[in-house]
């Protein structure tokens, strides 16, 4: 989508100037014998006509190559003749002319056919319109393109780069091309060139640069007679390469674990405050998660338009509703069973079932699909051996802001110390006349709302379904044990050692074994400290 | 008063217009039992094979039903618990006396019925792509084996794509493991060597996606070219596909070939980054046929939804109820002993194109497609076998396998034979 963006932006700033204008009578000629072969259904006679537009030099020949990869060129049935669409429904398309973008009415779905792609072409493509694209005004689209150069490459093309880095004003760019060309030099025959292109291109992360030292030193290694000054080289360059590439394997890891942690702890925060405060053993916790994955999936329909912000709408509606479900639960059922843990245990399951059919019920038990806005898809490439995702790097945020945002409601308000009151003793709490079942309701709405919080941030993540509180249940639980009860600080260290050990152990044992071996771990633990790694100390703890 | 007794009489008589045929027939209905989960975590995909078996009967009653008998379906739910299945398969043929059974999905719940089916002498059609390595005297397979699937695919890969490293990823069950041992040994046989392999098991509906995709991701960038085999099951798909396409591993650089991902599973997802990765099936919806076209014109009318998508267990459970009919009008009777042998050699064309031929080794002859998935969610077939394939029940490529074949007619008939010890093992659930 972006790389159609600047493509788009390319053609609108330079229609006029644009370098490869060659308007022959020609070229056009040849352009409708390619579009022939694009109807084909051969992909080696597609492949013929990727070739023929791309060098064709005809001033649309981006247009085409890129609307080609987007999938928005699509053929009549009947006459075989090539257009450019625009999508105004799934059944009807606006459509234009690919060689000059003029407009040929609307048209149904069922007349036209889409021009196939596969892989191999999709590689093709990107090649040739990184070529295309390399002297583009825009900074992102010519290093894109580089990028994409860098991938396959070939003598054309580094002709292309060497011309192209001589005008080449911006660093980032500038650097990569230099890369290119060493990669390229790398090959060369001549023995200098080849020595300095290797010294050059030591430290470089691109996993082509990678593969190229890899294959350049077996290809040395298989000769009869040793090169040896250009074999260290090869060892010095290959050798940084993987120091670097194993220390930002580690930040990954890092940065991975409190990924799954910041997950986990904004699916136990709320059981701990209920846990903590009334304890209620709240089984129809994850229920709460899912209640508040739904109430996203119900914002973005209702809003289907403002895709983007539906998040920010989400999160305080998921709190509200959730919020208020986990009152009517708390005011309907459990004040009723205080004091009476099995059967508060079992009361809560069988609501949480009930909410289950319920959605099942309501919203069917297939899956629902919601969008993750732009600004959270894809990732931040740091350098090319590190690139952390964008909603992965959100959710660590919201679940820090979630919990900055309970640790003020705690330490800073009445209702908090309220609560706080409660926790350490009812009795001397209530004979201090605060009204003790006044705040189990809050409380437990409080918790469920910061349930359904997290289940807004999960929607980001995994399924939406009915079984999504399944899921998250059982860690949640494991967390609000091994963090201790009634401390936040316990529940966000306990998330975080949890997630950054399953993500340390995951690639040694495997994702189901490192489950395992943690809930092993937490066995273990609880034998030795029994409230948890935060226990509540004196006389609080004395209950 | 006369206007009142006319129109008592015409309600009697409208009474008795419509229900004397019924009570007539009711007698004499055949009964088609229905076993998929409607409810837990396999509803998502059974409750379609539910919709569509209960099409196919609506269809033949209106084409006049069967050998003059009007087609009554029976549904029960199972809910997708293992155990459960082989209750209600009891429930079915001993209470509800149905006369054949379309069901399960899962591996596990397939054999948890098999010893009820065998005991009762029921008739089942499985309609989902299998393990292979079973061949039961009562169950018909018109799902795909394994060299209907696995082994295209990873053929495919090699040699179109130019595949040399390989990454095999499954959910951790009896499916995955089974077809990943076949294709470990597959791979090398085909001389790829055991560090070019990395096999990786996640539990079912596993959401964390991060260090696995972020391996792949490295163990792909090693020269060679790289290529993922997927038998991850369910909706733990959706986010495995999200955490592919924010880390921006492209089609192009490391495909994923999926087993277990169709139309049904991709309409919950938005196919934007996923564009490119492939899927190994006998049935996609965007296959171009008239066959094809009529059913999902008849799958939109039943289900009253435009926007519902066919898929490969779909075609296979119409394969199965089109093959089962054929067979019940041949010999003129239910009685599953007659219709079972009357099935071997049953032919029904393919919504693809081509023919399915029921073998006597309980499994079709199927074409081989590969397709690449669109920005609309559809599959673009990028290549098909020349003809169909013949399912295989025992793999070639396993040693211990190689030996068994499975063939109900005389000689063998026998599901299990050994072919050096000349001995039928029966079944081992």
């Amino acid at each position: 989508m972006m790389k159609l963006y600047f493509v788009m932006l390319f053609l609108f700033v330079f229609p006029a100037q644009n370098i490869f204008a060659n308007e022959s009578s020609e070229s056009i000629n040849s352009l409708d014998s390619s579009f022939e072969l694009l109807t084909s259904k051969s992909f080696s006679d597609k492949t013929k006509a990727i070739e023929a537009i791309s060098e064709s030099g005809h001033p649309s020949a981006l247009g085409i190559l890129s609307s080609l990869l987007d999938g928005k060129l699509y053929y009549g049935k009947k006459d075989k003749k090539i257009v450019k669409i625009e999508k105004i429904d799934s059944k009807i398309f606006k459509t234009f002319d690919p060689l000059n973008n003029d407009s040929l009415g609307e048209k149904k779905k069922r007349e036209l056919r889409k021009v196939g792609i596969n892989n191999k072409l999709r590689g093709l493509l990107n090649e040739k319109i990184a070529k295309l694209t390399i002297f583009s005004e825009d900074k992102k689209t010519r290093l894109q393109a580089t990028r994409n150069i860098l991938k396959n490459l070939n003598p054309s093309s580094v002709e292309i780069i060497r011309n192209a880095v001589k005008q080449e004003s911006d660093a980032d760019v500038r650097e990569l091309m230099q890369i290119c060309i060493y990669a390229a030099d790398a090959q060369s025959n001549d023995r200098e060139i080849k020595l300095n292109a290797i010294r050059s291109l030591s430290g470089s992360l691109y996993p082509e640069i990678g593969i190229l030292l890899d294959k350049l030193n077996t290809e040395q290694l298989a000769k009869s007679e040793k090169d040896t000054e250009l074999l260290e080289a090869l060892d010095e360059s290959i050798e940084s390469t993987k120091l670097k590439k194993g220390f930002y394997k580690q930040i990954e890891n890092i940065f991975f674990g409190l990924s799954l942690g910041s997950v986990l702890l904004l699916a136990a925060v709320g059981l701990a405050i209920t846990f903590g405060v009334m304890g209620v053993i709240n089984m129809a916790h994850g229920e709460m998660l899912m209640l508040g994955a739904y109430t996203t999936f119900v914002i973005q329909q209702l809003m289907p338009n403002a895709i983007e912000y539906s998040l920010f709408i989400a999160i305080p509606a998921a709190f509200i509703f959730t919020g208020l479900v986990g009152i009517g639960i708390e005011r309907g059922v459990i004040r009723y069973l205080y004091g009476r843990p099995l059967e508060t245990l079992l009361a809560t399951f069988g609501l949480s079932l009930i909410l289950q059919q319920a959605v099942r019920s309501i919203f069917s038990p297939l899956n629902r699909s919601v969008i993750t806005p732009d600004w959270m898809s894809g990732s931040y490439e740091f350098n090319p051996a590190l690139s952390l995702t964008y909603n992965r790097m959100y959710i660590v945020l919201f679940a820090l802001l979630v919990l900055f945002a309970l640790l003020w409601l705690l330490k800073k308000t009445s209702f908090g110390l309220q609560m706080r009151a409660v926790t350490q003793n009812r009795n001397m709490a209530k004979a201090m006349g605060i009204r003790t079942n006044w705040v189990d309701s809050l409380t437990f709405g409080l918790g469920s709302g910061i349930a359904g919080v997290g289940g807004v941030a999960l929607s980001q993540l995994t399924n939406v379904g009915p079984n999504l509180g399944q899921a998250y249940i059982v860690d949640s639980f494991m967390v609000v044990v091994f963090g201790g009860v009634g401390n936040l600080w316990g529940t966000f260290f306990g998330a975080m050692t949890l997630g950054i050990a399953n993500k340390f152990m995951e690639p040694f044992t495997g994702a189901v074994f490192a489950k395992i071996l943690v809930l092993i771990f937490i066995i273990l633990f609880i034998q030795k400290y029994p409230r948890g790694m935060f226990a509540l100390k004196g006389r609080a703890a004395e209950s | 008063m006369r206007k009142e007794v006319l129109l008592l009489k015409s309600m009697l008589l409208a009474v008795l217009i419509l229900f004397i045929p019924q009570i007539g027939l009711s007698a004499d209905k055949i009964k088609v039992g229905v076993l998929h989960s409607l409810s837990g975590t396999m509803a998502i995909s059974e409750t379609t094979l539910k919709d569509t078996v209960l099409m196919m009967v609506e269809e033949q009653n209106k084409a006049g039903g069967l050998l003059g008998k009007e087609l009554e379906a029976v549904v029960v739910d199972p809910a997708s618990d293992w155990p459960l299945f082989a209750e209600k398969m009891r429930e079915l043929i001993e209470v509800h006396k149905v006369d054949v059974v379309f069901g399960c999905w899962t591996s596990v719940s397939r054999k948890s019925v098999l010893p009820v089916v065998e005991e009762l002498n029921g008739l089942l059609f499985y309609p989902v792509q299998y393990e292979g390595e079973e061949s039961s005297k009562n169950v018909f397979y018109t799902g795909a084996a394994p060299n209907q699937q696995a082994i295209p695919a990873v053929d495919y890969l090699m040699n179109e794509v130019g595949a040399e490293r390989w990454v095999l990823a499954g959910t951790d069950y009896v499916y995955p493991r089974t077809t990943n041992k076949i294709l470990e040994s597959y791979l090398k046989q085909k001389g790829v060597a055991e560090e070019d392999i990395m096999i990786n098991y996640t539990p079912f509906g596993h959401s964390d996606w991060q260090t696995i995709v972020s391996d792949i991701k490295s163990f792909g960038s090693a020269g060679k070219k790289t290529a993922v085999v997927s038998t991850i099951n369910g909706d733990a798909n959706v986010p495995f596909y999200k955490e592919l396409g924010n880390q921006g591993i492209s089609a192009e650089d490391i495909p994923v070939v999926a087993f277990s991902v169709g139309e049904e599973e991709l309409s919950g997802i938005d196919t934007g980054p996923l564009v490119g990765h492939l899927a190994a099936w006998n049935y996609f919806m965007s296959a171009e046929s008239d066959a094809n076209d009529e059913f999902i014109e008849a799958w939109h009318g039943f289900i009253g939804d435009e926007d519902r998508v066919t898929n490969d267990p779909m075609e296979a459970t119409y394969i199965g109820f089109k093959m089962w009919a054929k067979a019940v009008e041949k010999v003129g009777t239910t009685d599953v002993d007659t219709v079972r042998p009357a099935l071997y050699g049953i032919e029904v064309p393919n919504l693809t194109g081509g023919t399915a031929v029921m073998h006597s080794n309980h499994h079709l002859s199927k074409p081989v497609l590969i397709g690449e998935i669109q920005d609309d969610g559809q599959f673009d077939i990028v290549w098909s076998t020349d003809g169909e394939v013949e399912g295989d029940a025992w793999t070639d490529w396993l040693p211990e396998s190689k030996v068994i074949v499975a063939d109900w007619t005389d000689p063998i008939n026998c599901g299990n034979y050994n072919t050096e010890t000349k001995k039928c093992s029966g079944q081992n659930y």
